[in-house]
């Protein structure tokens, strides 16, 4: 849709860090002038387990938004992935395995489903995915009133609330599927078909690249990352809980996260280290806006004036580029 | 590219295909058969008006939507702008019946102007649509509970409110024509006109190839700022109507932006802009309407109902979009 002329795959560290390094440095100043302190042991915690269950929604949103794809109903899986994972454990720590298992089975199926739609189907994603959205919400709506279930204690022992120091096993582990993703994209032939395909599908598929197969899959590694967020978040909540997804609003707030990360909506561009990004500078503004005790309502306006700035900011770097 | 070349060798055929509106006349036309099986009565002229004048906001915003999509844009905050109207509506008016009509110029005006900054950031700072209307999502509903401290204050008057739920009583033939109504007919009217007129030629050009365009002397991002302008001031005139029917709350606009989206795709308009008509975006709206109150007639339980609505969309989307690769 964009006239602008596509940049080379490989970018220069996001700018994202700048200006995550620059709101943590002024946020700490405020809150110090307000008599407070950002960084203690507890914010600190808590910012990090905030960005783990973000950053597993929007690290794989980040790889379906690559591809050029986009998905609206992860928000839903991570609600049914809650449920899924804590009916199953029913408080046993012997069905802690089976359960996480079928777990990311569901979220891998209806990953698949999602990717049949767009390839097969032939489906606008937005449309795909907005649509498999409201079945799994009629299907909650109707079977779920409350929490349910409950989560293994072995579980909410170690993911739910285990940290190494300061940093919560779920942040370490959020870490490592970045890692991953990251190998996924810079290392191997999936990573480049998918930058492929989302920078320009004709191309790709002139090129010999299997653009239906490789967007299936970012789609169900996608799907796979949302189902991981509900695991954790069950650990966390320790039951089902069937309108958390949609009340963190993360089927929004992950598309922001990537954008704000540096990578282009229209695909093909950028990567998971600046989703990373994105997702603790999202979370660092709520620790600051939390420890100066503001408005919950100015938070979101300030998320909205931010998401819209440094995607412009990356709009007019993209086109500085282009002018030769 | 091979696509548009085809559609254009068929174009004499596209009519028939997609953008054109025959399916989801189609669509329409056995639903309302369903719907007489059930409920005869729901066709009775008074019955069928008053449906039409509930459906006038949905169908309405449908249509702003419609502009800003074909010219291959999105408009992700009409639903929390529909909110802020409506609480900014009553807390302004506070319930003065002297207030009620320099509010509604209000009201239009704020609609305007969300529009044109969406347009302005979208069109000049380059940012895609679906981030800076997600922004302005979060900014609008951020914004009206910072400034109602969480809970809706003031009132609408009698005045505000007749457009929403009053009629003009014991019309011939019809029985009662309810004021919204009469303003969907106004205004769809207008909106077939525009789409007719160069301006409506220019936006769908614009959609299909903002490049083409361009080189034929068009200003793409006036174009394009003009349609997001309209889709707030269609956002505005629904919140007029919704606060008139439903009453204030914070919940008055919530999901509008999705179902306006839904209901323009399932009018045959492409995602992506250059094609399909403003007459299908409303009749997707009126279909989606019909489908609600299908449900209603047939007992699907409430909690059901998103997953209904999801899978007739992905059904008709899918059949659509097979019958224009099948070519």
């Amino acid at each position: 849709m964009s006239a602008l002329p596509l940049s080379p795959a490989r970018r220069p560290v996001p700018g994202v860090f700048v200006a995550l390094g620059l709101t943590l440095a002024i946020g700490w100043l405020v809150v110090a002038i307000d008599g407070g302190q950002l960084f203690n042991q507890s914010t600190t915690v808590s910012l990090l387990h905030v960005a783990a269950g973000l950053g597993f929604v929007a690290v794989g949103q980040t790889l379906v938004i690559l591809g050029g794809s986009l998905d609206l109903s992860v928000a839903y899986v991570v609600s049914l992935s809650t449920l899924v994972a804590a009916e199953t454990m029913n408080g046993s720590n012997a069905a802690l395995l089976p359960a996480i298992g079928l777990t990311l089975l569901v979220s891998a199926g209806i990953g698949l489903f999602n990717g049949l739609l767009v390839t097969t189907g032939q489906i606008n994603p937005f449309i795909a995915t907005l649509g498999v959205g409201l079945l799994l919400k009629g299907y909650l709506d109707s079977r779920y009133d409350g929490p349910a279930g409950s989560t293994a204690p072995a579980l909410v022992q170690t993911l739910g609330y285990q940290r190494v120091g300061p940093v919560p096993l779920s942040f370490l582990l959020l870490l490592a599927v970045a890692g991953a993703c990251w190998f996924l994209l810079s290392r191997t032939r999936f990573g480049h078909h998918l930058i492929a395909v989302g920078g320009d599908p004709e191309v790709a598929r002139l090129s010999g690249v299997r653009n239906d197969r490789v967007r299936v899959t970012a789609h169900v590694l996608c799907s796979l990352c949302a189902g991981l967020a509900g695991i954790y978040l069950a650990s966390r909540l320790g039951s089902g809980a069937p309108r958390v997804g949609t009340e963190g609003l993360y089927d929004l707030e992950s598309i922001a996260a990537v954008v704000i990360g540096g990578t282009a909506l229209a695909g093909g561009r950028g990567g998971v280290v600046g989703t990373v990004g994105g997702v603790l500078l999202l979370a660092g503004i709520d620790a600051i806006f939390n420890q100066l005790a503001v408005d919950a309502f100015a938070k979101q306006v300030v998320r909205g004036v931010i998401i819209i700035a440094a995607v412009a900011v990356y709009a007019r770097r993209a086109l500085r580029k282009a002018d030769r | 590219m091979t696509t548009q070349t085809v559609s254009r060798r068929l174009a004499p055929l596209r009519r028939w295909n997609s953008g054109g509106i025959l399916p989801i006349l189609a669509v329409l036309v056995v639903l309302l058969v369903l719907v007489a099986a059930r409920q005869p009565d729901f066709l009775s002229p008074p019955s069928l008006m008053s449906f039409l004048g509930r459906s006038a906001p949905i169908i309405l915003l449908a249509a702003g939507q419609y502009f800003v999509i074909v010219s291959g844009e999105f408009d992700l905050s009409v639903g929390s702008l529909v909110t802020a109207q409506v609480v900014v509506a009553a807390r302004l008016i506070d319930s003065d019946p002297s207030r009620t009509w320099p509010v509604v110029l209000v009201l239009l005006a704020g609609g305007a102007l969300v529009g044109l900054v969406n347009g302005l950031i979208t069109t000049r700072l380059r940012v895609p649509s679906f981030v800076t209307t997600l922004g302005m999502f979060l900014i609008l509903v951020g914004a009206v509970y910072l400034w109602s401290d969480g809970a809706p204050k003031g009132g609408l008057t009698d005045q505000f409110r007749q457009l929403g739920r009053r009629a003009v009583e014991d019309v011939p033939v019809f029985g009662r024509l309810p004021y919204a109504l009469l303003v969907l007919l106004v205004l769809a009217v207008a909106a077939v006109l525009l789409m007719r007129s160069d301006f409506g030629r220019t936006l769908v050009a614009v959609g299909d190839n903002p490049r083409t365009a361009q080189l034929s002397g068009v200003r793409v991002w006036r174009t394009r700022t003009i349609a997001f302008v309209l889709s707030g001031l269609a956002a505005a005139v629904a919140a007029i109507l919704i606060g008139g029917y439903g009453g204030v709350s914070f919940q008055a606009g919530a999901g509008l932006e999705f179902g306006a989206i839904t209901a323009v795709v399932l009018g045959g308009v492409a995602l992506g802009g250059g094609r399909g008509s403003v007459v299908g975006a409303m009749l997707g709206a009126l279909t989606l309407e019909l489908l609600f109150a299908l449900m209603n007639f047939y007992g699907v339980s409430g909690a059901l109902r998103p997953s209904v609505q999801g899978a007739i969309i992905l059904l008709a989307v899918a059949v659509s979009a097979r019958r224009f690769s099948s070519r």
